[in-house]
């Protein structure tokens, strides 16, 4: 029994039965090696107790489910039956289902409509905005004001806005004789609908980090410009937009990521409808796990997702030399 | 990752630069460009008060548009929803949730942040890359092995499944630790001197001194919790137990043409966000400037 506690209890403990075990750091005779290796494990013993706290969860519920998507990518497997090894038969199917293409295709679609969108009309802001003008900051808080709105209240507020008979966007057009379509309501206009309330959303998302790249360009390259007799236009062309270059880089990395990644508003506003006109990959991957319990088939478009999205975003890394401007 | 030299990481707030120039203002250009901009921003903000004038207008979408100012405004549509639906319970539980992931990302991350700021060790810039590559998975990737993890562990249906994977955030260690890296070291050097262990360190002089980071991330993870769709979405079932985005989600299917009921429960969603985004804006803009996260 007395020496279960012996041995139970703490190694920095003084010990007066003769143990020569580790010493506390104030003990008057130091043994310096023996000092020197308890202190290292305290150390030691700090960090992984400082790093467990969000390496577990981060190895547990970010990497390791990483690569068992991946090996789920490899079988059939409804969720409950044990799986099957297919190997990449789950590819094979997704590249040459139409149904892939389509959600790709409209994902791209989202994309093409959103990225310009919210890019030309931040930068405009974010000009604006720069300038002095009267309240300013307030102007500013206005336009940020829907980043902090969830999704699905702007697909909520987005879809009565649009609705075909009695919302007010299609009110508006009658005033100028011009008869609005079905909204979320038309296959052909699902993915416009989509966009808008998209760009609305993220719009001064783009403009304060656009803001954040105007204010880094140094004051004294406009001086120097005007001295040179640069009109606001070629200071535009040759001051800002070159300076502002690595911003614009990270606006489109980051809308790429998030375009490629389209869900929620997809999901409130159309489900995915009519008849699948507005069915983004994300849909696809949700629709194939929940609805027809294809865990495999859903693994697998999910890694030719982000195999996608990775290889878009190299590409990007890859040619920013040739138009990003790294002053 | 892309140049962020031109952007200020730290996440404290900066003076506001001076203005572009105040001496040479286009002065022809000036006041269309401010007409521009405060039309817009009427336009960007319409959604939002469109959203609550339907809310008090009883009838809004059966009959007809409701008036801009309308004529017998009135609460029906919130006491509808909060006698008639379980919106008073799904609201707590959006508070709940919100709280705790916050304060557990807050824990998790500022204790992460500190060692990759003050406490080398060998591979530790390894380490760091790992954690920040967490960053790049998206969630989609995770989400059948994670559903499977979470039904083998009986979290299904549990609050503990939508916790546990949000406890951490690798984005939150490498903001609080941009922080504490320009947070002089002269200052743990004079506390070790006065016998200050890291705990001590770590407690009482990094973490007072990066609090407008914290008060950014705070922000963030509130936000992306409150917000939280799609994992809520595959965890949860019970109706006592969803979230405000499920609720109203779900409601589009139950208030079909009732839409004052569906944008007062938008309105209730939006209240809690709205006050804390006037309340610490300056460190949410700061947040996006520098790290570009929504």
């Amino acid at each position: 029994m007395r020496t279960a506690a012996g041995a139970a209890r703490c190694p920095g403990e003084p010990q007066a039965d003769g143990v020569r075990a580790a010493r506390p750091a104030n003990d008057p005779s130091p043994r310096p090696a023996a000092q020197r290796s308890r202190r290292r494990a305290k150390y030691a013993l700090t960090v992984g107790l400082f790093l467990l706290p969000s390496a577990v969860p981060l190895v547990c519920f970010t990497i390791y489910p990483m690569f068992s998507a991946l090996w789920t990518s490899l079988h059939e497997w409804n969720l409950l039956s044990p799986m099957r090894w297919v190997g990449l038969d789950n590819y094979r199917q997704l590249l040459s289902d139409p149904a892939t293409r389509r959600a790709f295709g409209n994902t791209v679609y989202y994309i093409l409509g959103y990225l310009p969108l919210v890019y030309v009309g931040g930068l405009g802001l974010a000009l604006a905005l720069n300038a002095a003008i009267p309240f300013r900051n307030f102007l500013r808080g206005v336009y940020f004001l829907p980043v902090v709105t969830s999704w699905i209240v702007v697909a909520l507020v987005w879809r009565w806005l649009l609705n075909p008979s009695v919302g007010v966007v299609n009110l508006v057009l009658g005033w100028f004789g011009l008869d609005g379509p079905g909204w979320w309501t038309d296959p052909a206009w699902a993915m416009p609908s989509i966009i808008l309330a998209s760009a609305w959303k993220d719009l001064g998302f783009v403009m304060i980090i656009l803001l954040a790249g105007l204010q880094a360009i140094p004051q004294d390259l406009y001086e120097a410009a005007r001295v040179d007799g640069a009109g606001w236009w070629s200071r535009l062309r040759h001051v800002t937009w070159p300076m502002l270059s690595p911003t614009t880089f990270f606006v489109i990395v980051i809308s790429l990521i998030n375009g490629f990644q389209v869900f929620d508003q997809v999901y409130a506003m159309t489900g995915g409808g009519p008849a699948g006109a507005s069915t983004v990959v994300v849909q696809q991957v949700y629709d194939l796990t929940f609805r027809y319990a294809q865990a495999g088939l859903a693994s697998a478009l999910s890694w030719l997702l982000f195999l996608v999205v990775l290889a878009v975003t190299v590409v990007q890394m890859a040619g920013q030399r040739r138009w990003v401007d790294y002053a | 990752m892309p140049d962020q030299s031109g952007l200020k990481l730290s996440g404290r707030p900066s003076p506001a630069p001076p203005p572009a120039n105040p001496r040479r203002g286009r002065s022809a250009w000036k006041p269309i460009l401010i007409l521009a901009v405060v039309l817009g921003a009427l336009v960007m903000f319409f959604p939002f008060l469109w959203t609550l004038v339907t809310s008090v207008s009883p009838g809004a979408g059966l009959t007809d548009r409701p008036k801009l100012i309308p004529d017998n405004p009135s609460w029906s549509a919130y006491l509808e929803l909060f006698r008639n639906t379980s919106f008073a319970r799904v609201t707590l539980n959006s508070l709940g949730l919100a709280a705790v992931t916050t304060g557990l990302q807050l824990i998790t991350s500022s204790m992460a942040a500190y060692v990759f700021s003050r406490m080398p060790f060998p591979g530790r810039g390894a380490v760091f890359a790992g954690y920040l590559a967490t960053i790049m998975v998206p969630m989609q990737v995770l989400m059948v092995p994670l559903f499977v993890q979470m039904r083998d562990l009986h979290l299904v249906d549990n609050y503990l499944g939508v916790v546990l994977p949000g406890m951490a955030s690798a984005f939150g260690v490498f903001l609080l630790r941009q922080a504490m890296n320009s947070v002089p070291r002269e200052l743990d050097e004079a506390a070790r001197i006065d016998g200050a262990g890291h705990l001590r360190i770590f407690g009482r002089i990094v973490l007072p001194l990066v609090g407008p980071s914290l008060a950014t991330l705070t922000v963030f993870s509130f936000m992306s919790s409150w917000n939280a769709f799609l994992w809520p979405l595959v965890i949860l079932r019970s109706p006592q137990l969803k979230t405000l985005p499920l609720a109203l989600a779900s409601m589009q299917g139950q208030y079909t043409t009732q839409w004052d009921v569906m944008m007062a429960g938008s309105v209730i969603s939006i209240l809690p966000m709205l006050a804390i985004y006037l309340f610490a804006q300056k460190y949410v803009i700061q947040g996006v400037a520098s790290t570009g996260i929504k």
